[in-house]
């Protein structure tokens, strides 16, 4: 078994990405792609704008970049960051770099987390070769659908603005524009060892799209799929989003575990289902969140709730009999509070930019987030009696909103008692009901004109800040110091914003939880009981495994080929009765084991292996034994033969260099044979009976099966 | 190990069932319906069987409930909350959302309008739902360490699934109520191909085989449109769910096309709240309705308004939808009265009413006069259309079913005696599958699926794996006679790959069997081999050897070494079918069995001393024990083998 980590991602929409080879199957975990890379090029650019002009067609017409204008350009590249050093074009998509190394072709399986980690997979689905089964769960693929197709129709504005791509590389791909760039956006471009050109794509069409969310394969949770009869493979709710999963494969030889960003209580979506993950042997742990909440708390710039955790060793007492009820106290400790109590201050602050006129643009992709806030913000609204209304803007919010409400067998407990009562899964159904909220596919809708208020509260994707309605809201808003912009932490806000400086808006940035946090990590492991772990190289730092594991770690790094030893030399097999029933036991005096001879027939049936009797029937004739060892007793043998009427003489044992003894018995009665005793023996008779009743005299002086 | 099916209801009749099975050691009960027809203690399925001490919970596994009809969950209540089984209840989500509905209004139906003592209340059926775990379809749920259970798509009805149960190496299906072919509102039912022990199925159309359903479908839309064309009102009496939903679903449609305007109402029993639930659980209906939940939501009814009781004397047509169904009391029959006077209005029924129902009463013939009670006697000069269409599946669904599972074993519920015998008989001759078709409160063993299991080494499994071929040339002239007559001739290669497992089972005290290759055994028992193998010098008369010695120098030499073998390959291969001989020049050899010439005149293993030993050419044999019965059918035509030598 060998695992490559592809991608370590980054953060909640770029999920990592994995390769492993299980059982002679290669599994492509994830295809995610790099949004924030986007941040290197211009929204699109305001008809209006007359120095952007200049610069389109700076970058359009590819004969005119005149010396002058290079020299212009070189000088700003130590300079802080411009709005003019964004790059002006149709823009293109990051995706992982290393996947492009592996042929595509050579991957059996692809398993999809979540929705984020399927906006790649269409990039991979049309190349000739792809022929990998896709599994993701029911809910998944339909979000990741969603989301690929909101992704085309944004693009769409880019293609209308900038006209046709050509089929060649883009301008500002030409390694001369690129060595032009300020440093910062150089290595969003190529990477931090410039190598990541390759990983730039043009983005998949929408037919691409349809093509792709056909070749998948849906699961439910906890439903058994069988891929080429050997693997059994079954996804788990993760918690992080309605419908994204961990995996678990089993195989004859390898039971994995495969957990993906994970949360234990989440408010809306199915809980983090790790019970069903245990008694695998090994856990292949990508959950990279506890390590990019840390990485995160130095670009902290106004508002955001701490999420640095303490470094932590945990010691268990083992001896402790409900040691495992404590762990899961503390799996359970309450991160949904602390989440609740973000989303309320949240609200707090949308409601303060309310009440003094400014409206409240809300780019926050998170299903979850959004399906919350929508709550929250309207009860808000309620409770401080402002009219204010609520606009989701996005090409699939209707679908979207519509969807969420038909799909309760995949929320959490409380979601589900709403179910059972009757009540709709989601409020904002009997918001949009009461005209308190309002959906509409684009910021150009007919009735999104006639109906239109301020101050609002906007929801727009996409929170990269380039593509999407909000780049219209935040051209609006972005010199409105009442109003507010709602960011995650995660963005670098200096490079989104810059397109929109000067910014008197005010910005919130808001973590939101993507994971399992770091204290929790080993108590997990220890109810999961595996016996490898693969941990990300980074976590070394971060935490200290007490001795008492009874597993063993083995960290990966970034594009690098792990093996992961064998645990068994030896699988499971069943055998059928009926074959079982026709066993012939031998003793062995050798320690005290039985052994018999088996044959059937092997099948591999849904991940097990089978011994069926086979179409040619057992012979109901005693089976003689084919193998024997061990030196015959010769006065037994003699013995042996007489009781049976043979009777014979020795008639010499000669030394064969070795301290082996030989001899050979001639037998006179009842007719003339022989047997030639040594390391091997010869039986020579001249008939069938008399050979076989020597035979069966050997086997009784030799051990043999 | 055997399976014992305890069929507690609906064995040989439609009502009530349940169905309880015990299998290595866990015993899972299967519906807990009630049977609407009597009001005795008949109507509940006799729990007292399952355990005589009342101790439920340590005589049951679990609970797992098919669909939310009645006759398949209605005894619930009373099981957990009355004879006090707590232990875990699993039914899918829609039938958990649903179920409480369906029970609340007919324990309402009970107590409230006929007046009957309350056999559990609503805190009870609260109570009840608060044990039950909902299931998603596929899911594999774990009861407990040995015991698992999954959900199909049924199709009967919302939430409707088929349940396999599995328990070590034994399996088996329950069906609960399914329909094959899909309609209005739901799709067909879907299973796995499983490996299974048992199929318990239902029947209730045990003999039928029925057309498509959208000719009945139309005559029913027919006979509406008339009716209200005519001024007439519309009485469809139903239970809250399952059929209200379908047929609201095909006059909505109907209505919309048709641009009517007369308005459909839902009774006050029949809430909006039931198509609330439908709204939500649109995933779980058919492919057509599902796709278009987010630009119409087909359980969003348009024409659909509330009814209040001072509109039944409301002049104008116009479609009520009332509970409950089969007109069995309560709001629909208190409509009924008011309505069935008028030969303009029209009542619609189900294709099954229970018996001792109004319902019931008015499909039997065509009655003018019903007695409601002792007293009261109504004229019904209205016209009735009764549905043929229920969400059964018919025989031939019964049929494909049954034959796409191929179980081991068949048990038929939840039909009627005489069609189940019928249907029994089907299964058994053109399937060849056993059939059982028990009555209430009846026992069917059979036996289990077993495994023994073991682990078996690499070597092993490769060596398992690896091809094997056999070639064979064989003449097929008999087998095909209308071969053409030049192949005829043609020895044609047979190649076949029977790939056989071998190998040896070592079981020690303590540890589990394990499999290994041959090779492998001497080398895990630290022992050198000892071969043994058999050894036979065999001479061959040649009548002109003497010619043939003096020829040549009387030393063979070694092209007549090989010719005398090749003389003995061409005998053997004429007379030795299967056996490959391979000839290596010096020797041949067919399987382990070897050939060579023998010049030597003290060769040890010449047993038999042969009269003539001049007239003799020796060829030494040896083989293993494995080719025993080879080897001396070969030697023995060697010996009755008379060489011409040129």
């Amino acid at each position: 078994m060998k695992f490559t980590c592809l991608s370590r991602g980054g953060g909640f929409h770029f999920p990592p990405c994995h390769i492993v080879n299980v059982c002679g199957f290669r599994i492509l975990f994830d295809c995610p792609m790099d949004l924030s890379a986007l941040s290197i090029f211009s929204p699109v650019p305001t008809g209006f704008d007359a120095e952007v002009d200049v610069k389109v067609s700076d970058f359009q017409d590819s004969s005119s970049s005149s010396s002058d204008s290079v020299a212009r350009k070189r000088q700003k590249v130590d300079k802080p960051l411009d709005v003019n050093d964004l790059i002006y074009a149709v823009p293109w998509y990051k995706t992982v770099n290393n996947l492009h190394l592996w042929n595509v072709s050579f991957i059996d399986i692809v398993l999809i987390s979540s929705p984020m980690g399927m906006l790649g997979l269409p990039f991979l689905t049309r190349m000739k070769g792809f022929s990998a089964k896709i599994y993701v769960t029911e809910v998944t693929a339909r979000l990741g659908q969603l989301m690929m197709e909101e992704l085309v129709s944004m693009h769409m504005e880019f293609r209308q603005f900038y006209g046709p791509e050509g089929s060649s590389f883009p301008q500002w791909m030409s390694w001369e524009e690129l060595e032009l760039l300020p440093s910062s956006l150089r290595e969003v471009v190529l990477g931090k060892d410039g190598t990541e050109l390759g990983a730039w794509v043009p983005l998949y069409s929408a037919a691409d799209v349809t093509d792709c969310t056909q070749k998948v394969q849906t699961l439910r949770y906890a439903e058994e799929t069988c891929y080429n009869g050997t693997l059994i493979i079954k996804a788990f709710s993760s918690g992080l989003e309605i419908g994204t999963c961990n995996w678990t494969i089993n195989g004859p030889k390898r039971d994995v575990a495969f957990i993906s960003n994970s949360i234990f209580l989440p408010a809306h979506a199915m809980k983090f289902d790790y019970r069903s993950l245990q008694s695998n042997d090994i856990v292949l742990y990508s959950d990279f969140s506890s390590l990019d909440a840390m990485e995160n708390v130095e670009d902290d710039d106004g508002f955001s709730i701490p999420t640095t955790d303490s470094m932590s060793t945990l010691s268990m007492d083992n001896n402790n009999n409900n040691w495992e009820e404590s762990v899961e106290s503390l799996l359970y400790t309450d991160e949904s509070l602390e989440e609740q109590e973000k989303l309320s201050y949240l609200c707090y602050c949308a409601i303060a930019s309310l009440k003094v006129g400014g409206s409240v643009l809300i780019p926050i992709n998170r299903l979850g987030t959004l399906l919350q806030l929508l709550e929250q913000i309207s009860a808000s609204l309620e409770s401080s009696t402002l009219k204010v209304p609520i606009y989701v803007i996005s090409s699939i919010a209707e679908e979207l909103l519509a969807y969420t409400n038909v799909i309760p067998e995949w929320l959490c407990k409380e979601r589900q008692e709403k179910l059972f009562s009757g009540e709709p899964l989601f409020s904002h159904i009997e918001l949009i009901k009461n005209k308190k909220l309002h959906v509409f596919p684009a910021v150009h809708s007919p009735k999104l004109l006639t109906n239109w208020q301020e101050p609002c509260i906007v929801f727009a994707p996409h929170w990269s800040l380039r593509l999407g309605p909000v780049v219209h809201f935040l051209r609006r808003w972005c010199g409105d110091p009442n109003s507010l912009l709602v960011l995650e932490s995660r963005l670098d806000a200096e490079l989104a914003l810059l397109p929109f400086k000067p910014m008197a808006m005010k910005v919130l940035q808001c973590s939101f939880l993507s994971g399992i946090k770091l204290p929790k990590v080993q108590p997990l492991l220890k109810i999961l009981q595996p016996k490898i772990v693969l941990l990300p190289e980074d976590f070394k730092q971060q935490t200290r495994f007490t001795n008492a594991n009874s597993f063993s770690v083995i960290h990966y790094s970034e594009n690098a080929s792990t093996r992961i030893p064998s645990l068994k030399d030896s699988s499971e097999l069943e055998i059928a009765t009926n074959l079982a029933l026709q066993f012939q036991w031998r003793n062995l005096k050798h320690e005290n084991m039985n052994v018999t001879r088996l044959k059937g027939e092997l099948s591999v049936y849904h991940g097990k292996q089978r011994l069926l009797s086979g179409s040619e029937q057992a012979k109901s004739s005693k089976i003689r034994p084919l193998l024997h060892w061990g030196s015959p007793d010769l006065e037994k043998l003699l013995n042996i033969l007489s009781n049976i009427g043979i009777n014979g003489s020795v008639e010499q044992c000669m030394g064969n260099g070795e301290s082996e003894k030989a001899c050979i018995v001639h037998v006179h009665e009842p007719k003339k044979a022989l047997i030639e005793i040594g390391t091997s023996t010869i039986i020579s008779a001249g008939d069938e009976n008399l050979a076989s009743k020597i035979f069966e005299a050997i086997d009784k002086v030799l051990e043999g099966i | 190990m055997a399976i014992d099916s305890l069929v507690l209801g609906a064995g040989q009749q439609v009502g009530k069932s349940c169905v309880v099975v015990s299998m290595n050691g866990k015993r899972i009960m299967f519906d807990c319906g009630m049977d609407m027809a009597y009001h005795d203690h008949r109507r509940y399925p006799d729990f007292s069987r399952i355990s005589n001490s009342g101790d439920f919970d340590s005589a049951l596994t679990c609970i797992v409930i098919t669909h939310f009809h009645l006759d398949h969950i209605g005894a619930l209540p009373y099981f957990t909350e009355v004879c006090g089984y707590s232990g875990p209840i699993y039914m899918t989500y829609p039938t958990k959302a649903l179920a409480p509905l369906m029970l609340e209004d007919y324990r309402k139906v009970m107590v409230e309008r006929r007046g009957e003592e309350e056999q559990f209340t609503s805190e009870h059926i609260v109570e009840c739902m608060k044990k039950v775990i909902a299931v998603d379809l596929k899911q594999t749920v774990h009861v407990d360490k040995d015991l698992q259970i999954r959900a199909y798509y049924a199709g009967h009805v919302l939430g409707a699934a088929m349940f396999y149960a599995k328990v070590g190496d034994t399996a088996m299906v329950y069906t609960g109520d399914y329909n094959m072919t899909p309609d209005r509102h739901l799709g067909a039912a879907q299973i796995d191909r499983l490996q299974l022990d048992l199929l318990i199925s239902e029947s209730t159309y045990a003999t039928t085989i029925r057309d498509s359903k959208y000719g009945r479908e139309r005559e029913f839309l027919k006979a509406v449109h008339k009716c209200v064309a005519g001024g007439g009102k519309v009485l469809i009496p139903t239970f809250a769910l399952g059929r209200a939903q379908e047929l609201c679903i095909l006059l909505e449609d109907y209505w919309e096309r048709m641009n009517l305007k007369i308005p459909i109402y839902f009774s006050s029993g029949l809430t909006m709240q039931a198509n609330m639930y439908y709204k939500m659980l649109i995933s779980w209906t058919s492919q057509k309705v599902k796709e278009t939940y987010s630009t119409h939501n087909a359980f969003d009814f348009k024409h659909v308004l509330n009814f209040d009781r001072s509109m039944i004397a409301a002049p104008g047509p116009c479609v009520l939808f009332a509970t409950p169904g089969w007109l069995s009391g309560g709001f629909s029959l208190e409509v009924f009265k008011q309505w069935a006077p008028s030969e303009l209005n029209l009542v619609t029924l189900p294709g099954y009413c229970a018996a001792g129902t109004i319902g019931h009463k008015l499909m039997s013939g065509k009655p003018t006069k019903i007695d409601l009670d002792k007293n009261t006697q109504l004229d019904v000069r209205c016209q009735i259309h009764q549905l043929s269409f229920s969400p059964h599946t018919d025989a031939k669904g019964i049929m494909d079913l049954v034959k796409f599972l191929s179980p081991k074993h068949v048990i038929l519920v939840h039909g009627e005696k005489p069609k189940m015998a019928t249907l029994k008989g089907r299964i058994h001759s053109e399937l060849g599958i056993p059939c059982d078709d028990p009555a209430n409160n009846e026992t069917v063993s059979i036996s289990s699926t077993h495994y023994v299991k073991a682990r078996a080494s690499d070597t092993f499994i490769h060596s398992s794996l690896n091809p094997n071929f056999k070639f064979s040339k064989s003449i097929s002239e008999d087998e095909s006679g209308l071969c053409l007559k030049d192949r005829r001739f043609m020895p044609q290669l047979q190649v076949t790959d029977e790939r056989t497992a071998e190998g040896i089972l070592i079981e020690e005290k303590n540890k589990k069997a394990k499999i290994l290759h041959q090779d492998e055994l001497l080398l895990m028992l630290g022992e050198k081999k000892n071969e043994v193998r058999f050894a036979y010098c065999c001479p061959i008369h040649v009548s002109n050897l003497e010619e043939t010695k003096s020829t040549s120098d009387n030393v063979l030499c070694t092209s007549d070494r090989c010719s005398w073998l090749q003389l003995l390959n061409n005998k053997l291969s004429g007379q030795i079918s299967g056996g490959n001989i391979q000839d290596f020049g010096e020797h041949l050899q067919v399987e382990s069995f070897d050939i060579s010439v023998c010049l030597n005149d003290r060769c040890p293993y010449r047993i038999i001393d042969s009269q003539k030993k001049s007239e003799a050419v020796f060829f030494c044999c040896t083989w293993s024990v494995s080719d025993e019965k080879l080897a001396w059918k070969i030697i023995s035509i060697m010996e009755n083998f008379d060489c011409e030598s040129h």
